[in-house]
């Protein structure tokens, strides 16, 4: 009786957190303009999703959330990983303080980092458009990045960068024959995570995207709700993205257990 | 092979970390084809020393050649020898046939000769059915062997090995040690050798350099290193011995614990303080009243598999070691003799702490950081060398009521007392005291009233 509880009550949290998504999911697969009424089963807004008809602008800021998740994501991992060698290599105090710095951007929220860099922007006199919001996303992205390189690079072991000097490599040989392909799996993990972040930030850009028209998914629904209604796609939209994110993070975490258990 | 050329030359070597001096004005040769090795406690300096042969440090002053040719500058790819890493350092991510061949590739040697170079040494090292494995699945032992086919495949004129066996269990490391030699003899190159085990080093070298506190303590054979140590140090370091404070009464004749004894040793003056070491198998039981040269009652004893080791209190207090095929009862009279050739006497290192100081005021004077009372009537700021008995120095408990703190870092028991290398932040001061520390002890050191002397 007592697991019975234990187990309704976990499901019963479960499905409160899930709840808007479910809903969203569920109403994606009826035409109703309106979300919440029910007119009967049919995949319409899934036909008019991927074979246009709906609104350029709602494709075009799709389209836009992707290249600058992706190019953000691999600017952030070069930068991440390089930054994460530099500061492995550091000693003591200095390694410390550098670490804490790493780790502000995460903990700051991020309406602060969206207006600042804002004002940054401005401050300079730089149009802001899609280069800027890309800079704002690697900003953001970069630090998570190095956290996540970091343990692969403990994990090293110490000598084997040594180990291929001796052998005949030159500086550079040694770092993508020997420690690049170490701390990979890190790479990738913040690669993906970095896609992830970038592609769901909302505050960051709505104050870095400027007044050209530039817009992502989250501002494009965020301007399409205060117009008055959502586009119905938006509900097949979500859905699909909510599924894309889902299928990721199932990957970090398959790939994490992996490498735990090649540990032991 | 000790008429042969020298192919390594260093010269006035030294290096600090920090305030911390971790190599002192080391001058060393070794010669082609040597296996020589660097024995030393850790911390001694012996790592530092072959990673700079290695080219993965740099020395604040000195000169490393290697053929004549000088080596510092020349960063550690183009230096033509390889190094055995402690913990071995394979490339995890490539098979044993890559993690082997990496050095070859990048030296762009032609793909079927790096083959059949990567087969033969996989034989001399005997793992030739393991190419395809994962070096991760691969036992420790296994994985030493494919670090020293890594390392030899290069054909280096010189291979450094940094304590290649630190990480093995006995058996295998008894094993490895002999592929080690036989694999020396047969390829003829120079071996490096890194350790702290002093019986590693005793089979393995043709030469042991000892090392302590960044400094070389004595350059010699095994045999020589063991039979004739030249300072306490060495003598406890290498194998089981007594050492104890002595007197040289004259030339060959020497006096410790109580008794005077006939040596082979001279060239120490006329009654100087030097030390004794006398090796535990060397201390002889006899029933004859004509041999025996002192009594002493038996202690303890235990079976060590080959011989019997026994602790006895000679007529006069001392305690010694003493290792024989036979067996004597605790609580039984014996008699003793120790032949002249087995008494090895050494210098003393030092008969007294000698200390540099500044005054502070009438009463205080500052070394070594901390604030002793001592009375003097000098002017405050004068530099002055202080000197403190080894019996004069109080070390107590409680490290923050003293006035100075240090560590214990060396203890070295000699028959009646215990002789402590303690270690403070600015130095080291030694000390005798009947008390029993550990080494690595917290201490609080003061020194006793009126045991300081100032010399100048």
């Amino acid at each position: 009786m007592k697991k019975f509880f234990a187990q309704a009550y976990l499901w019963l949290l479960l499905l409160l957190l899930y709840s808007p998504i479910l809903i969203i999911a569920i109403f994606s697969f009826t035409e109703a303009k309106v979300l919440g009424n029910w007119t009967g089963f049919s995949l319409d807004l899934y036909r008019n999703l991927f074979e246009g008809g709906v609104s350029n602008a709602m494709l075009r800021s799709v389209e836009n959330t992707l290249t600058i998740g992706i190019l953000a994501a691999i600017l952030s991992t070069i930068l991440g990983s390089i930054a994460a060698i530099g500061i492995h290599n550091l000693k003591g105090r200095t390694r410390q303080a550098v670490t804490f710095v790493n780790d502000i951007p995460m903990l700051n929220p991020d309406i602060i980092t969206g207006i600042s860099l804002f004002l940054l922007f401005v401050g300079l006199g730089v149009t802001q458009g899609y280069t800027t919001v890309l800079l704002a996303h690697v900003t953001f992205c970069t630090p998570y990045v190095v956290l996540s390189v970091m343990p692969k690079l403990q994990q090293m072991n110490p000598n084997i960068y040594e180990a291929a000097l001796d052998l005949g490599a030159t500086p550079s040989q040694a770092l993508w024959k020997v420690i690049v392909p170490q701390i990979k799996p890190g790479m990738i993990s913040g690669f993906i995570l970095a896609f992830t972040l970038s592609i769901d930030d909302f505050a960051v850009t709505l104050f870095t995207k400027g007044n050209q028209g530039l817009e992502t998914l989250s501002t494009f629904i965020y301007a399409d709700a205060r117009k008055g209604g959502l586009t119905p796609e938006l509900r097949p939209l979500m859905t699909v993205v909510f599924l894309v994110v889902l299928i990721l993070l199932a990957v970090i975490n398959i790939r994490t257990m992996k490498s735990n258990k090649n540990k032991k | 092979m000790a008429k042969s050329e020298v192919i390594i030359n260093i010269e006035h070597l030294s290096k600090s970390f920090g305030d911390k001096k971790v190599l002192e004005d080391i001058n060393l040769y070794i010669n082609r084809g040597e296996f020589i090795t660097f024995l030393g406690p850790s911390g001694c300096g012996k790592t530092t020393l072959l990673r700079m042969i290695a080219g993965f440090l740099n020395p604040d002053s000195g000169r490393i050649t290697m053929d004549g040719k000088d080596l510092l500058g020349v960063p550690p790819h183009k230096r033509p020898l390889n190094t055995v890493f402690q913990r071995y350092a394979l490339f995890p991510h490539l098979d044993v046939y890559d993690n082997i061949a990496f050095g070859l590739k990048l030296a762009k040697v032609p793909e079927n000769e790096i083959e059949t170079r990567v087969r033969k040494i996989l034989k001399l090292v005997a793992m030739s059915d393991y190419e395809d494995r994962d070096v991760t699945t691969l036992s420790g032992g296994q994985q030493q062997r494919i670090a020293i086919a890594r390392a030899l495949v290069n054909r280096p004129k010189v291979l450094l090995l940094d304590e290649p066996l630190s990480a093995l269990d006995l058996k295998m490391r008894k094993d490895m040690q002999i592929e080690l030699k036989e694999m020396h003899q047969k390829l003829g190159i120079t071996f490096i050798y890194v350790t702290h085990d002093q019986e590693e080093a005793l089979t393995l070298s043709d030469t042991i350099v000892v090392m302590n506190e960044g400094k070389i303590q004595q350059i010699g054979t095994p045999a020589d290193i063991y039979n004739e140590p030249v300072n306490s140090f060495v003598a406890d370091f290498i194998g089981e011995s007594n050492i104890l404070n002595a007197t040289m009464i004259r030339d060959k004749e020497v006096n410790f614990i109580g008794h005077d004894f006939k040596c082979v040793d001279s060239g120490f003056g006329e009654n100087n303080p030097v030390d004794v070491v006398v090796r535990p198998e060397d201390i002889y039981f006899t029933e004859s009243e004509n041999k025996c040269q002192f009594t002493a009652t038996v202690k303890s004893c235990t079976f060590k598999g080959v011989h019997y080791e026994m602790f006895v209190e000679t007529d006069k207090g001392y305690e010694l070691m003493i290792q024989d095929y036979d067996a004597y009862d605790v609580g039984e009279k014996v008699m003793l003799y120790i032949k002249p050739q087995d008494i090895q006497v050494m210098k003393k290192e030092r008969t007294a702490n000698v200390l540099q100081g500044e005054v502070i005021d009438s009463e205080t004077i500052e070394i070594l950081g901390g604030k002793f009372p001592i009375p003097n009537e000098l002017e405050a700021g004068t530099e002055v060398t202080v000197e403190v008995p080894f019996d004069k120095v109080d070390l107590v408990d409680d490290a923050e009521s003293a006035v100075l703190e240090g560590e214990v870092y060396f203890i070295l028991y000699k028959g009646d007392r215990y002789h402590l290398t303690i270690k403070t932040d600015e130095g080291f001061l030694w000390v005798d005291t009947n008390d029993i520390w550990d080494k690595g002890d917290l201490v609080g050191i003061n020194f006793m009233e009126g045991g300081a002397r100032i010399v100048e």
